[in-house]
């Protein structure tokens, strides 16, 4: 036998030594824990890929018996077997773009504090944990906030822009509760920490010598923002707003609570809307087999957007980590 | 006008300006930029705050040993607690962690150890990182599809079985990092003693990663305790005490406070505070212990 010299080599050597070869039962565990791990590996793939095929499959019959038509029209009547998503899909992008715009601006001026040096070590140190914290905290609780304290807080500036830029169709109606502002707001709140963790990340793998060179030149220290900090992390950053923007399509709670469950669309801030995951979250509770083919069609399209969405904001981030390579 | 900067550009001879002056347009701007970062950041953070302070007064007024002891009132009912969505929400949240740990575990331990960088391994890695983004309501749907439809009923594994969705990708990719973080020496010494590749992973990686690990573990669960959407159409709602039983409906924090929230009556109102104090409590209690674990010095 090949092996009895390394049996024997192995016997000797186990006096001065604890190495030994393994034996065939450790040989076999090995073997099938290699086994367990792919197959738990692969059970990852095979999670996504059952929730679009069983999502899709409980669509199928609604997304051929109410085709393209479903995405037109912005009717949801239970009764009458009457369903479309119109109103949800422009209030989804709406109430996300304007949380977009708030939470970006925010966002990226919070990661500039925090990476350009406007503050002592220490005071960044805790304002990264403040904005960890804003992560934390479950949606349903902003969400009771919101009713609670921005809602009641917001009323008295929206009914004074009506009144006085009323002709603006943004400001075309009065805030008499729940409505886009107040849940677009606290959609910005929510996207804040992602926009500002990945924008600070981009801004800080930034090479130093780039500012220091702006600096020696004469810059100011928002000359040196401006003119090479930004464009240099363009890519990170533009990622990091797509990736927030992801988040917020697919927020529920937040909408839910504040938005107002109207199924209708209007430009006016002030008035209460309605959006895709508000949808779902309402009307699956209490739905018949129907409804519930349509709220089917309904997550399917939400899938499709959120995942677009975030495969752009990943693409993009991958192309600018690889760029900013060449700087270093 | 040409600004001094131009003019300095042009002609070498001209003497810079070494004064301090907002009369510079230049010195005003950058200012009048710093002061605005600085206000537009303190706004940003603000909510936060009056979240805080909101929890503290209106729900820390309702604490009392009642509250977690008592079944949660129904409509126009004084007085009541929040202890059965209390224990709901740890029933869920150990009903998913059961489900998820294990899977995300040994699938990072896939993706570390022996994927590399195969064709199956970017796949696993680009699902999980699809499982991230998704909408924490779709979770819920498919539950929803899954073991609502065929069972027939809502019930508190459905919700789990959401939840668990929602914990996986947190998990491994964690737990990835933090396995590939282990020191090639180790790992080669290990084999150089003659141990399996298993053994070696079981005995040597996994413990020295185990800080990183526990810390996405607790990321996960504080971020699955915290999720309602989820949980609306799969484990509902349930006014009574967790009887033992997964397969019916059962209460959660998370929900009760969505209910309460809309609710005319004060006295849900105020419980739907309380919870929301009782939530954020331990959701941050489990991030701060994530910080604790991640920073102890791991021995070798």
């Amino acid at each position: 036998m090949a092996q009895s010299p390394v049996v024997s080599e192995n016997q000797r050597r186990a006096v001065v030594s604890v190495s030994r070869p393994p034996a065939p039962s450790e040989k076999a565990f090995d073997a099938a824990f290699k086994v367990i791990a792919h197959v738990f590996g692969a059970a990852v793939v095979v999670l996504l890929g059952g929730i679009v095929f069983e999502v899709m499959r409980h669509a199928g019959s609604a997304m051929s018996d109410y085709g393209l038509g479903f995405l037109a029209t912005s009717t949801w009547d239970a009764n009458r077997g009457e369903f479309g998503i119109l109103a949800e899909i422009m209030g989804t992008l709406y109430t996300s773009v304007i949380a977009l715009v708030v939470g970006g601006v925010l966002g990226i001026t919070v990661a500039l504090v925090l990476s350009q040096g406007f503050v002592p070590r220490r005071v960044e140190l805790v304002m990264k944990n403040i904005v960890e914290l804003l992560a934390a905290i479950p949606s349903v609780v902003y969400g009771l906030w919101g009713i609670f304290v921005l809602v009641p807080a917001l009323r008295g500036p929206s009914n004074w822009l009506h009144e006085q830029l009323g002709f603006l169709p943004f400001f075309s109606t009065r805030l008499s509760g729940p409505g886009i502002l107040p849940a677009a707001l606290v959609l910005a709140i929510m996207i804040l920490p992602t926009i500002t963790a990945i924008s600070r990340e981009a801004m800080a793998a930034v090479p130093k010598r780039l500012g220091q060179a702006a600096y020696g030149l004469g810059a100011t220290r928002w000359e040196v923002i401006f003119s090479v900090i930004l464009p240099t992390a363009s890519g990170g950053i533009f990622g990091a707003l797509v990736l927030g923007f992801g988040r917020a399509l697919g927020e529920t709670m937040a909408l839910a609570m504040l938005v107002g469950n109207a199924n209708v669309f209007g430009w006016s801030l002030f008035s209460p809307g309605i959006t895709l995951a508000a949808l779902l979250a309402n009307h699956f509770p209490e739905a018949g087999p129907a409804e519930v083919k349509a709220l089917m069609y309904a997550a399917v399209v939400l899938l499709l957007i959120t995942l677009a969405v975030n495969a752009i904001g990943s693409f993009i981030m991958l192309r600018s980590t690889r760029e900013l390579k060449g700087l270093h | 006008m040409p600004s001094s900067v131009e003019s300095a550009d042009a002609s070498t001879v001209t003497q810079p300006a070494l004064h301090f002056s907002f009369a510079n347009r230049r010195t005003f701007f950058d200012s009048f930029l710093t002061v605005l970062a600085l206000v537009l950041s303190t706004v940003a953070l603000f909510p936060l705050f009056s979240v805080l302070y909101m929890l503290i007064v209106r729900g820390g007024a309702m604490l009392s040993p009642s509250l977690l002891t008592e079944l949660s009132p129904g409509a126009g009912m004084e007085g009541g607690g929040i202890g059965n969505a209390l224990v709901g929400t740890l029933v869920v949240v150990a009903i998913s962690a059961a489900l998820a740990l294990p899977l995300g575990f040994l699938a990072a331990v896939y993706l570390a150890e022996y994927g590399g960088e195969s064709r199956l391994a970017t796949v696993v890695r680009f699902s999980g990182k699809v499982l991230t983004g998704m909408p924490s309501i779709l979770a819920g749907v498919f539950a929803y599809a899954l073991i609502v439809v065929t069972t027939g009923g809502f019930s508190a594994f459905a919700g789990g079985v959401a939840m668990a969705i929602l914990m996986v990708p947190t998990v491994m990719l964690t737990a990835e990092q933090a396995l590939r973080a282990v020191p090639a020496k180790m790992k080669h010494a290990a084999l150089g003693m003659g141990t399996t590749h298993s053994q070696m992973v079981l005995k040597i990686v996994v413990p020295t990663a185990m800080p990183g690990i526990l810390t996405g573990v607790m990321l996960a669960l504080a971020r699955a305790m915290g999720e309602t959407a989820p949980l609306l159409f799969t484990a509902l709602f349930s006014d009574y005490w967790f009887d033992g039983h997964v397969g019916s409906p059962i209460a959660s924090l998370a929900v009760l406070i969505y209910n309460f929230s809309g609710s005319p009556f004060e006295n849900q109102v105020k419980l739907a505070w309380a919870a929301s104090l009782v939530l954020v409590t331990l959701v941050l209690v489990l991030n701060v212990v994530a910080q604790i674990v991640t920073r102890r010095p791991v021995e070798h």
